[in-house]
């Protein structure tokens, strides 16, 4: 067996920083907790965010993967830790995202000034933190063990903030989401033994040197994206996904829906890519797009038909991930020499990045909605226009991005995507992406229509929102609407790290 | 040795399996799983796993049992006895189930001869850490960050579980773990057996450096004898906001961390040692981690407060 080598490189550790620094601010605010959560969690998002950046900077200025062998010991023995411009990407997103909820969730989730500490306050900053140390190892490791502790990671801190506020009906959410996530964790896990028993080794990058195309690894790859599909909600393993984002806290349903459910996609775009014997599964790939055709199409109904603002945030959310596996068959067909040289790998990851802002935003515009109207049923938003425009007017950008109208992320990336259905002739793929867009516009433009209505006589606002915490929601919003302005091309960025894969 | 013994095991763990499922009663199909786990560690034996047979035993049949004996009891008779699933979903899981494990025994029938395995390089490099049981040199060595990591699931579960306290009672303490009829033998036992379990689970932790055994096997052990202390009603579980409590809960990741981030400075990067130091700052890390362990699995079983914080 050849041993893929990997060199640590110069700035390596700050790899090791961007997971444990999370870990370090939650185990401060266990021990030291009897002050104020929040502000622990403040130091930490910022340096977190720094750290992210200069990652990126230094794949961004060498042009290669940021590297790290933990503990000198080299694959298939030790875990090694490695940023490629596509781990990096998510990486910043994550941190941009983190700190935005960090800073709105200010109003929500701040310790009473009369006490050292309180329940809902520390609970939600110490999860975030460890939610954040879940996703970077998601996005950095090489090491399917070490890949399944980090979804154990995440499902430890996803599930006990969906249940925050302990209405009976969040503890049931919570619960069925838990059950979703452990059947996920134990398939992916059965598949990952079966490859070290075939292979000998968990390393990805010695995965793909070995991989045969034999019954073991088909069933073993089977097993671990079946598992990994029940965590990222795809149709109709969806089931769990509504309720849960729709009870949790809104703070807590922005990172849910934008983050949360993108860590296990990751994780197979990872085994599609960078372990499964090439050429591909044709079958297994036009299976996962159809499966996205159904979330598409099925969830956006939903959507429709539902009476609470939060609940049809949720269904898109179910909706805009089944776009994400439209990439499967799209890549396979098309004729670019490498998967990240094809247009429908960019719009993909590209449909994943914004996605995750407009989303972020769109929760965090339903809660601060919800605040200053006292309940979110969407045929009383009346009025919101004039209590809360800002976040009115966040909803709504982001909404450009769901729908994919220009200018927004959300369009580049549809485009793309429905420019590699034609080339490739996937005319179904092309007919739901269409289709996806019209549903979208009717659910967002219903809440918009409601919300700039004109307030009833007996209206009354139930709290104001502070400037900063609407002005954050928009800040991620416009984000959203700029990513609409990148070239529609594939971005050199999103491939640095890959091609030279050892 | 033939073979009857290993089929009669076998035997008996499909039985006690099958037992667990089908079993009407909540607390008996609990039951049932202990008996499963306690089966399959002496499985594992027969196997020469000693270590995964004794983390089988302490945390698979023991810990979980105990924590699913605190649920029925909690729960009590009154609730539903579960919820019955419609017959088309029960024959859907039976096909899937019936799918997975076809598939699954195909391709352990048919192993690819010789199995790959990391087994002899892991041996070739113990003698850099200079330990004698190769599970722990893979658990805090070659892959440390996978344990490091796994501690820090274990405190964000207890975080899951005190999240479930109502408000007013943040910071108390959780319930009574008295037994219903508290028994003399059950408070002779408290006070007698502790001293011998703290001395075995001690051992093990130490011995796991050479042997068989170590953290997670050493601190369930000394979790039991405090569970067993609580339940006797000799202590009562102590106030979630005790400083005491939330420090040595984090010890043992605290300390993990001290000694991999050392690793920069006297080694060659993060969670690496020097060979001839390695040996005592894995004893250390150890021994913080296991008792860190200990505490967490205690207050696990105990629960979220139940009781406003004097």
């Amino acid at each position: 067996m050849t041993p893929a080598a990997y060199t640590a490189t110069e700035g390596g550790a700050l790899l090791v920083v961007a997971i444990v620094l999370p870990v370090i601010g939650m185990l401060a605010i266990f021990a030291l907790g009897l002050r104020r959560a929040e502000r622990i969690a403040y130091l930490v998002l910022p340096v977190g965010l720094l750290v992210a950046l200069a990652i990126a900077a230094d794949v961004a200025r060498s042009g290669a993967a940021v590297t790290y062998v933990l503990g000198g010991w080299q694959p298939p023995l030790g875990i090694a830790l490695r940023a490629d411009g596509l781990s990096v990407t998510l990486m910043v997103l994550t941190a941009v995202v983190l700190c935005a909820v960090g800073l709105v969730a200010r109003g929500s989730f701040s310790t009473p000034p009369d006490k050292a500490e309180a329940r809902s306050p520390m609970v939600f900053w110490t999860l975030i933190l460890g939610l954040w140390c879940a996703l970077n190892t998601v996005f950095l490791s090489q090491d399917l063990f070490n890949l399944f502790v980090a979804l154990e990671l995440l499902t430890f801190s996803a599930v006990p903030l969906v249940c925050l506020d302990g209405r009976r009906e969040t503890l049931q959410a919570a619960l069925r989401y838990l059950l979703f996530a452990l059947i996920g964790s134990v398939l992916y896990l059965m598949g990952a033994a079966l490859l070290y028993g075939a292979y000998g080794t968990l390393d990805l990058a010695g995965l793909r040197l070995l991989a045969r195309n034999d019954l073991a690894t088909s069933v073993a790859l089977g097993l671990m994206i079946a598992g990994l599909m029940a965590k990222a909600a795809l149709f109709p393993l969806h089931l769990w996904l509504p309720p849960a984002h729709a009870g949790a806290p809104a703070a807590a349903s922005a990172v849910l829906s934008a983050l949360v459910v993108k860590a296990p996609f990751f994780i197979i775009l990872r085994l599609w890519f960078d372990v499964a014997p090439q050429p591909a599964n044709a079958m297994a790939a036009q299976m996962l797009a159809w499966l996205g055709i159904a979330s598409i199409l099925f969830c956006s109904v939903m959507a429709l038909r539902q009476a609470r603002l939060k609940l049809m945030i949720a269904y898109s959310t179910v909706a805009q991930l089944g776009y994400l596996f439209l990439m499967f068959p799209l890549v396979m067909a098309s004729d670019a020499p490498t998967a990240w040289e094809s247009v429908g790998w960019t719009g993909g990851v590209l449909q994943l990045v914004s996605h995750a802002l407009a989303k972020a935003s769109m929760f965090l515009a339903a809660g601060l909605i919800a605040e200053a109207l006292g309940h979110d049923r969407i045929e009383n938003l009346d009025g919101a226009m004039s209590v809360v425009p800002i976040s009115v007017a966040a909803f709504g950008l982001a909404g450009l991005s769901l729908m994919g109208l220009p200018p927004s992320g959300g369009f580049v990336a549809k485009l793309m995507l429905l420019t590699a259905a034609t080339e490739t002739a996937n005319w179904w793929i092309a007919a739901a992406i269409l289709l996806g867009g019209i549903l979208a516009a009717s659910y967002v433009f219903r809440v918009l229509n409601r919300a700039m209505a004109a307030p009833a006589s007996d209206f009354a606002c139930k709290a104001s929102i502070p400037l900063y915490r609407e002005l954050t929601v928009l800040g991620l919003a416009i984000c959203a609407v700029v990513l609409g302005f990148v070239p529609l091309q594939p971005f050199a960025f999103l491939g640095i790290g890959r091609v030279g894969l050892p | 040795m033939s073979l009857l013994p290993d089929f009669a095991l076998m035997l008996l763990i499909l039985i006690a399996a099958v037992w667990t499922v089908s079993a009407r009663d909540r607390r008996d199909s609990v039951i049932g799983f202990i008996v499963v786990g306690l089966l399959l560690s002496l499985a594992w034996i027969r196997l020469n796993s000693v270590d995964v047979a004794l983390t089988e035993a302490a945390v698979g049949g023991g810990a979980t049992g105990l924590l699913l004996l605190r649920a029925c009891a909690r729960l009590g008779p009154n609730e539903t006895e579960g919820v019955s699933l419609k017959v088309s979903l029960r024959i859907l899981t039976g096909v899937l189930c019936t799918v997975v494990a076809v598939a699954l025994a195909t391709i352990v029938l048919y192993p690819i001869e010789p199995a790959p395995t990391l087994a002899p390089t892991a041996a070739a490099h113990m003698g850099e850490i200079g330990l004698g049981n190769p599970v722990t040199v893979v658990l805090l060595a070659y892959r440390a960050i996978d344990t490091l990591l796994e501690k820090v699931v274990l405190v964000l579960a207890l975080i899951g579980v005190w999240a479930l306290t109502p408000d007013p009672l943040w910071g108390g303490a959780p319930g009574s773990l008295r037994a219903q009829h508290s028994s003399g033998p059950l408070t002779f036992l408290a006070q007698v057996l502790p001293p011998v379990g703290i001395v075995i689970g001690v051992y093990l932790i130490w011995n796991g450096a050479d042997r068989p055994g170590g953290t997670f096997q050493g601190g369930t052990v000394l979790a039991a004898m405090w569970l067993l202390v609580m339940m006797a009603d000799l202590r009562e579980p102590p106030e979630i906001r005790l400083h005491t409590l939330r420090r040595l809960v984090v010890l043992g990741p605290v300390v993990f961390l001290v000694a991999g981030f050392a690793g920069f400075w006297i080694a060659n990067g993060f969670l690496s040692y020097p060979p001839d130091l390695a040996k005592p700052i894995i004893v250390l890390v150890e021994a913080a981690l296991a008792l860190s362990i200990a505490v967490i699995l205690g207050m696990l079983v105990a629960g979220p407060a139940a009781r406003a914080p004097r």
